[in-house]
């Protein structure tokens, strides 16, 4: 039967089974994975690509080192490991169902000779009576017995938590139910980002993959609030949102408030705080050092604006007051970022209430301009991001069951006790699948108690 | 009585365990090995207290939450959780001079944390204001201190290793008889990481289920979020390697202590090194 091609599907399963391959699949993921932990993953910053070269950027986009984890290799060894774990566990399942389904229930020579713990107990008495005085025993001490008789010899066979010996296939197992739960999820579900602007409602959020998906209802921001701690770092960010279904907002869910850790569920769709702003315009000044040519400037909130020189501006990030953050300054101020056109970026900030620092900053980077901060329009904007992912009960499905699977694996052990009575002998043989240690000191205590037991019960 | 006195009488506590703890070692007075351990235990208590207070103040101030929220906080805890597994594994196997392995790991992050870190109570970002944060960091750091520990006894390993095989005389004297059997060794560590494993396991769990809970996605390849997997590899790899014929013995105890390396990396490299969502808010 050794034709060419089973001994190749042979080898196949038999390479499928090794440990060796296991450990080789571990170790390579283990250290696969760190490369997207060091390059940025999806759309590389502009900052990280004038960093590298031309010819790095290449390279990394040729072999998916921007989107690593979705990358045709790092799948493979998914695959791969799943496969072999699979193929692992069907070669040594049958021989563990074999020992939980099909106990050996009599303790013969061989099977003796093959225990570390056994132990002889000498009981005169009759056979039959000390059988029931043993099984009542195990009963109560270990678990109920299994009674043999074989040619007037009696065999008891008691065993407790048999099941514990699968909790390895059950990780196993838990690991493909994850797998399948992601499956899903990235199937069925999406991902996506929306921007509601205070008082205006949306219907369309923009999914990850850049396309547009249409929700069926709308989501209408009735306010944004940012709320802070007396040290200026951020308390709370309040998004009240209201549901429409063709128009008309939907009772329980009117005025509906979402913060970041509480987010709002309608329809299986899930909206989530995660970044805000403001579309309002940002109002400037800017003059030459002697407070010369005073020209105003608009900046939207939303976008830059294109100054004379070819640089662009945009805000950052906006107070109306900066006492919490800068010690003896006060009134309003913002972060700016001026893009040179010779690529250069530069970060400052503009204040309302002091203009000498201003000039101060300008005077320090050569002729100036001198710009000034003129105050905000406040038109607020909520960041929602919008998910729906059926598959995500599957995955804490499998998640629950590793964590049980885990435990049972590490912290149960099979433990099975038989008893052998013949001639006046009672012999008892244990057995446990882990911590060898633990089972010593608990077979003896047993021997010990029935030993006890044995006597008082003498007439 | 404050909690930073306490943390300040904790940090001496460790030093003065862990140098008992090296005399023990090479004097093999057994007296010095219960004193070691007993400043060690006191040295536990004060954190604990410490901890404690630490909690109450911060309600005091009025931005109440639990002592795990920033960079000062987490090595505070993760040493305590090395000292808490440390003293279990002392109770239930007996084996003290371990504590000269895992008492500097203990004592390293108590002087960090009290030395260079920050160490003032700051209110919660919007971003850790869940109860998700209390089981994920609890989980995640008895983990860890499962692993360092593991990390000490793997360290002896080598060391009990290498010294018998370069001396050819049984190990009747000098510093490794005081060391346990490799045998002993080889289980400890093997019994060490068991704890850790289902813990670190249950931390990316509850770290996948808050992030799911606030953000929606449970999965997103953060760099943090992949250290820790790498860390999940490092370890089943160690665990299979058991079954598997020649990872036993040096391999293994190598293993462990990369282990722990990629754990350390996975908790402060990535803050240090690497863009992500874990700041501890002290990332200013």
């Amino acid at each position: 039967m050794t034709t060419p091609k089973s001994d190749f599907l042979h080898s196949l399963w038999d390479f499928f089974c090794s440990l060796k391959l296991t450990m080789f699949l571990l170790i390579s993921l283990a250290v696969i994975s760190i490369i997207g932990t060091v390059i940025p993953q999806g759309i590389p910053p502009q900052e990280y690509l004038a960093q590298i070269s031309m010819a790095k950027i290449n390279l990394y986009k040729a072999l998916g080192f921007f989107d690593m984890y979705h990358s045709w290799w790092f799948i493979l060894l998914l695959y791969l490991l799943t496969v072999n774990l699979v193929a692992c566990s069907i070669k040594r399942l049958p021989h563990i169902w074999k020992i939980i389904t099909l106990p050996v229930t009599i303790l013969d020579d061989g099977l003796e000779r093959s225990l570390t713990n056994v132990a002889t107990i000498r009981n005169p008495a009759d056979a039959s009576i000390v059988k029931e005085q043993v099984v009542a025993f195990l009963k109560t001490n270990f678990a109920e017995p299994l009674v043999t008789e074989v040619d007037g010899v009696w065999h008891l066979f008691a065993q407790k938590t048999p099941w514990c010996r699968l909790s390895v296939y059950f990780v196993h197992l838990s690991v493909i139910i994850i797998f399948i739960g992601a499956m899903v999820g990235s199937l069925f579900g999406f991902k996506g980002m929306v921007n509601i602007l205070e008082g205006e409602s949306v219907s369309k959020v923009m999914l990850r993959s850049e396309k547009e998906l249409d929700l069926g209802f709308s989501l209408r921001l009735e306010q944004f609030t940012l709320a802070k701690y007396a040290n200026g770092s951020p308390k709370e960010f309040k998004s009240i949102l209201t549901v429409l279904e063709n128009g008309k907002p939907v009772p329980d869910y009117t005025n509906a408030r979402v913060i970041v850790n509480d987010p709002l569920t309608y329809k299986g769709i899930t909206f989530y705080q995660s970044s805000y702003g403001n579309a309002g315009n940002y109002y400037f000044s800017v003059s030459d050092l002697d407070g010369k040519n005073p020209v105003s400037l608009t900046v939207p909130g939303q976008s830059s604006l294109n100054l004379p020189d070819g640089s662009s501006l945009h805000v950052i990030e906006a107070t109306d007051d900066i006492s919490p953050y800068a010690r003896g300054l006060s009134g309003p101020a913002v972060q700016v970022e001026i893009h040179a056109p010779n690529g250069k970026t530069e970060s400052l900030v503009v204040y309302a209430n002091h203009p000498e620092l201003n000039i101060q900053h300008a005077q320090k980077h050569g002729m100036g301009p001198v710009i000034h901060y003129k105050g905000a329009q406040k038109r607020m904007y909520t960041g929602l991001q919008v998910a729906k992912d059926p598959g995500v009960e599957i995955v804490w499905a499998g998640c629950l069951l590793m964590v049980i699977g885990i435990y049972a694996a590490f912290f149960m052990s099979h433990r099975r006790v038989w008893v052998r009575i013949q001639d006046g002998n009672i012999t008892v043989g244990g057995n446990a699948s882990k911590n060898q240690g633990a089972f010593r000191q608990t077979f003896e205590s047993l021997v010990d108690n029935l030993k006890s037991g044995l006597t008082k019960e003498k007439p | 009585m404050t909690s930073s006195l306490l943390f300040n009488i904790t940090t001496f506590a460790y030093l003065v365990s862990m140098l008992l703890f090296f005399v023990f070692l090479t004097s093999r007075t057994k007296l010095l090995g219960t004193v070691a351990i007993a400043v060690a235990y006191g040295g536990l208590l004060s954190q604990t207290a410490a901890i404690a207070l630490r909690w109450k103040e911060s309600y005091d101030m009025g931005v109440g939450h639990a002592p795990l929220s920033n960079l000062y906080e987490s090595v505070v805890f993760f040493s305590w959780t090395i000292v808490l597994i440390y003293a279990l594994l002392d109770i239930k196997y007996k084996y003290r001079v371990i504590g000269a392995f895992v008492m500097p790991f203990a004592l390293l992050g108590m002087a960090w944390a009290q030395l260079g870190l920050n160490t003032g109570i700051e209110p919660l970002v919007p971003a850790l204001q869940s109860n998700w944060l209390l089981y994920h960091v609890i989980t995640c750091f008895l983990g860890y201190a499962a692993f360092a520990v593991a990390c000490g006894i793997s360290i002896m390993y080598l060391i009990k290793a290498g010294g018998e095989e370069s001396a050819d005389k049984p190990a009747g004297d000098g510093l490794l008889s005081m060391f346990p059997p490799i045998r002993v060794l080889d289980d400890l560590n093997y019994r060490a990481i068991m704890v850790g494993f289902p813990l670190l396991t249950l931390g990316i769990i509850t770290g996948a289920a808050w992030a799911n809970y606030a953000w929606g996605t449970y999965w997103s390849w953060d760099p943090k979020e992949t250290w820790s997997l790498i860390v999940w590899f490092v370890y089943a790899a160690f665990l299979h390697a058991r079954i598997t014929k020649g990872w036993v013995g040096k391999r293994a105890a190598w293993l462990s202590i990369i282990g722990f390396a990629a754990t350390i990396f996975c908790y402060l490299g990535v803050n240090l090194f690497l863009s992500g969502l874990h700041s501890y808010g002290g990332g200013k």
